[in-house]
Parts: structure tokens; sequence; C-alpha cells
């Protein structure tokens, strides 16, 4: 009697591993599967167009001439002034939340900026295009061409008919878009600072600054960067909120971050499925194959800095 | 001017821009959130839940998309539950450290933030174009994928958590390890995950990006899974974009739906669930 409860207590366990296990491989195999199936989609155009695809500006579906260049540099611009703006920004809130907030408020605060990253970026996109854009345009656009458009080198970013969308405005609404993830991360890594070293700091006499700026910021740096590039790698694969905004044009003429561009993301959302060549359809799998190993990149080196960061606080405690 | 001072000032300054950041982030929610609650609730009417949704230049309703939407968001979230709470046991209670384990946590994180739209490129490859047709179990199949990496995720956080003693406790009686996971760990943990598939619902309800080449969208009432099907983003996006001033109207609306849907879920999921160490 013993024995048989025993055996089936063993099976129990044998088959309850197995199916987990099972589960944890499938979810590596997706992984594999995704890369798999981007390379073999994106073949026809690698043989076709080789590493040059990367560079070349062309993009003419009827003439089935294709290149990159157009959308790697929207894809990689409007996410480099999403960074610009959200960086210091959620360096702001971070610090704000862990040591100037009084502690009933920490909670609701942090819910609130919390919920930036929950709201849906297809209201983002629809906002951006019918509310936010028109007013960047009517008042924030003179305004920049003004003051910093007048700097020399930096000058010609900011020329051109003021007209609210564009690669500028995309790169604002994304940096909405990330604030959350950068802040979050930011603020959860400097809670991790032993107090230990913040209060030998304010004992010596350093203000709060000084000790955010030398002690808490030195000492979590690595996980600082990792929360920044987590950030980046949201905002290289932002779809719906950067096609609405930035205008889907596959030229570019001009430095201006006021001129319209494209970002792969939006390229596939606006012509994967209106694609009637092959060799259109393998051209967008390759641009969706470069964003995957873009931001597969990205995300592989944030989440080695926040592993770096956690192994050394477990050293210390 | 003396040091002391100098530092003090530096002090204010670095204070008060952290404080404008925090105006910063929150004017842009009520921005945004004013404008989509305004101009929703200005859209609703009674035809938005009884009508379909009109051919070009006439009205009518979002029915087929809100129910479009609450079927494949609903059957995404079933079949992506089991996969990542199970994927999640193995890795808290089994392999955690194994090479197994760790890989799949790690590659697991990585899928977490991945592009969507890549996951919709892939189900287009794998599935659409494999059968040749557009459809809505397509859609299903890429929402699923979009919550599996984030069940996994809290299940081994919140399993994890629990404390070795409870485990060596019912172990000391005799209880198989499939028991003691089923019966005690999983329990024990069941409102973080609960949490974790809320915010996993929050999340796909608004995706639009990895819809658009697995349901595409359908003008029509359909139940068929092998046919396209419409969803509230993805009707959103394409009436949105439409110069018809009608058409935007319901696009508002269905951006408010959505808009109150998924923060009432990331809040319901945040009050459901706080954290102990915090009160």
């Amino acid at each position: 009697m013993a024995n048989i409860q025993k055996k089936n207590s063993s099976l129990g366990d044998f088959v309850f591993l197995n199916v987990t296990r099972l589960f944890a491989m499938l979810t590596l195999l997706i992984l594999l599967g995704i890369l798999a199936s981007l390379v073999y989609g994106a073949l026809p155009s690698i043989h076709k167009f080789g590493m040059a695809f990367l560079w070349s500006s062309e993009w003419n579906p009827p003439m089935e001439d294709f290149g990159a260049k157009v959308h790697i540099y929207g894809t990689v611009a409007t996410s480099l002034i999403a960074l610009i703006i959200a960086v210091p920004v959620s360096f702001g809130i971070a610090l704000f939340l862990t040591e100037l907030s009084p502690l009933w408020l920490r909670r609701p605060l942090g819910i609130a900026i919390e919920l930036l990253a929950g709201i849906p970026s297809i209201v983002y996109g629809m906002w951006g295009l019918l509310v936010f854009a028109p007013v960047f345009g009517q008042y924030i656009q003179p305004f920049l061409t003004a003051t910093l458009g007048r700097i020399p080198l930096i000058g010609a970013l900011f020329q051109g008919a003021p007209i609210g969308i564009g690669i500028l405005s995309a790169g604002v609404i994304l940096s909405v878009m990330i604030i959350p993830f950068i802040a979050s991360v930011m603020r959860d890594v400097f809670e991790v600072t032993p107090a230990i070293l913040k209060e030998s700091a304010y004992a010596v006499g350093a203000t709060t600054w000084e000790v955010v700026w030398n002690v808490v910021l030195p000492y979590t740096k690595v996980g600082v960067i990792g929360g920044v590039m987590l950030g980046l790698g949201r905002a290289l694969g932002e779809t719906m909120a950067v096609t609405f905004v930035i205008g889907n044009s596959d030229q570019l003429d001009s430095a201006s971050l006021y001129s319209a561009g494209n970002s792969i993301a939006s390229a596939l959302a606006n012509e994967f499925t209106e694609a009637v060549s092959p060799m259109h359809t393998s051209a967008l799998v390759e641009l969706g194959l470069i964003l995957f190993l873009i931001t597969f990149t990205v995300l592989v080196f944030s989440k080695l800095l926040l592993m770096q960061l956690a192994r050394g606080e477990g050293q210390r405690t | 001017m003396d040091l002391k001072l100098r530092r003090k000032l530096l002090n204010y300054f670095a204070l008060a821009m952290s404080m404008l950041a925090v105006v910063f982030g929150l004017f842009w929610l009520f921005w945004i959130l004013l404008n989509v609650f305004h101009l929703g609730v200005t859209a609703l009417g009674p035809d938005l839940f009884t009508k379909m949704t009109p051919p070009p230049g006439s009205s009518g309703g979002l029915l087929n998309a809100i129910a479009g939407s609450l079927i494949q968001v609903g059957l995404a979230t079933l079949i992506g539950t089991p996969f990542g709470v199970l994927a999640g046991v193995y890795l808290a209670e089994y392999g955690g450290h194994t090479w197994l384990g760790r890989t799949t946590l790690f590659i697991n994180d990585i899928l977490l933030s991945a592009p969507s739209i890549v996951i919709g490129l892939f189900v287009y490859a794998v599935y659409v174009a494999q059968v040749g047709h557009f459809s809505a179990i397509a859609g299903v199949y890429a929402l699923a994928l979009l919550v599996i990496p984030v069940v996994i995720r809290t299940t081994e956080n919140m399993l994890v958590l629990v404390p070795d003693s409870l485990r060596e406790a019912v172990f000391a009686l005799g209880t198989p390890k499939w028991k003691v996971v089923t019966k005690v760990t999983l329990r024990a943990s069941l409102a973080g995950i609960v949490t974790g598939i809320l915010l996993a619902v929050a999340r796909i309800a608004g995706e639009t990006a990895p819809l658009l080449f697995t349901a595409l969208s359908n003008q029509f009432w359909t139940l068929d899974l092998n046919k396209p099907m419409a969803t509230l983003p993805v009707t959103i996006f394409k009436f949105a974009m439409s110069p018809f001033a009608d058409w935007q109207r319901m696009a508002w609306a269905g951006v408010f739906l959505i808009t109150l849907g998924v923060l009432g879920l990331n809040i319901l999921a945040r009050v459901l669930f706080r954290p102990k160490h915090r009160n």
C-alpha cells in the first residue's frame, strides 16, 4: 500500500517536472522561432541587396529597389530624441520619489507615473496626431526655431516648416512613453543604496543633491544605465505612436528634425499588408529582422547591467 | 560667492528641477487623460454599443470591434496564462539554478520588452502565410505570445517570495513536490499571479501592432475565428487616420473605452496586490 502511494507520487512528480520544463523550453523556442522565421522571410532581400541594404536610401516598391537607411535613421533619431528628454526627467522623478517626497505621497505618485506606461500606444498615437501635433507646430516649433535654431551646428536641426508632425514630434511622444520605464528602474536601484552610505554622507554635511550625485549615483550607475537601455529598447520598437506622428515619408531630404520621416516599425505597420510583390514583403521582413536584432542587443545589454548591480548587492550584504 | 552658499543654492536648484520633472510627468498624464475623457465622453452614445462599424462616410457603432477585442483578448489570456504559470513554476521551483532555467529567465525578460510588431511578423510567417488568410485565431496567437512573458515573470517572482519554511513544513508531512507546488506555494502567491494576469490583459487590450498582420480587421459582425475580425485598437487606427469627422469621433469613443479599461485594470491590479513591506 505504502509502496503504491510512493510510486504514484513519484509519477506525479515526474510528470509535473517535465510538463513545467517543457513550457520553459518552449519559451526559449519562441525566441529562436522568431529569429529563424525573420531570417527565412528576409532571405530573398538579403540575397538581392546584400549589406548595401543597410545604407541605401532607396525605397521604391514599383522598381523593387529597397534600402533601410531612411527607416534606420528614423528609428534611431526618434529614440535618441526620446532619451535626451526622458533621461533627465526620469532622474528627477526618481530623485523626488526616493529622497524628497513625503512617505504618504510616494505610492500614489509612483502609480501615477506608472499609469503613463499603462496608456496604450494607440492612444498616444491618436492623441499625438490630433491634439499634440497642432499645438506643437503652432507654439513649440516656432519657439525652438527662434532659440535653438540660432545656435551654429545644431541650428540646422530646427529649421523648416513647423507642421507639427515629423521626427521631432515622434521623439517627444516617445519620451513621454518611456519616462515611466526609466524612472521606475532608477527609483528601484536608488532604493538599494545602503542607508548607511547615505547617512555617512549626510553626517559629514553633504546636501541632498550631493548625496544623490556623489554617493547614490556612483553606487547605482550600472543599474541606471541598465534602466536607460531598457527605455531605449522600448522606444526603438514602439510602433503605433510613431506611425501616427512621424509623417511616413520614405525620403530624407533635409537634416531638419521637423521633416517627416519613417521608422522601421511604422513602415511595417503601414506597408506590410499592402505589399504586393514578394520582394517588397521580403524587404519589410528584413527591416523587421534589423529592428529585432537592434532591440535584442540593447535589451541584452540592459539586462546584463541590471544583473551586475543585483550581484554586487548580493555580495555586499 | 562663498562655497557654502553655492552648495546650498545648487542643492535648491537641483531639488527644484526634480520637482519640475515630476510636474512634467504628471502634466502629460493629465493632458492626455483630460483630452481622452472630454472627446471620448462627448462621442459616446447608444449607437456605439448596438451598431456595427460603418462603411466610409456614414455613421454606425463599434459593436463588432468591441466584441472582437473581448473575444481575442479573452482567448489569448486563456492560452497564455497556463503556459506562463507552468513555465514560471519550473523556473521558481525546479530549474532556477540550472542552465536551462537561467537562460529561460534571461530570454523571457528580453521577450517582455521585444517589439510587439515583430511578434506580429512572426505569427504572420508561421501561421497566416501557411494557411493563406488572415484570421482572428492568428491574432489570438500573437496576443498570447505577449501574455506569456508577463505571466512567467510574475509567477516566478511571486513563487520565489514564498518562504522556504512553508515548503519544508509541507514536505515534512510526506507530500510529493507537485502537490506542494499546486496546493501550497501557488496558492500562497495567488494574489500576485492574478495581478500579473491582469497586467498582461491590460497590455494586450491596447495592442494594435501585432494584430495588423494577423487578425486584420472586419467591417462586419463575425464570430468565426477563421475569418478576419475587428478589434478596437485596429478600428481606432483605421478611423483616426480617416478624413471623416464621424469616424474620428468614433475613434475617440474607442480610445476612451480602451483607456478606461486598461487604466482600470492597472489600478485594480495595484489595489489587489500591495507590496507588503511598504504598508
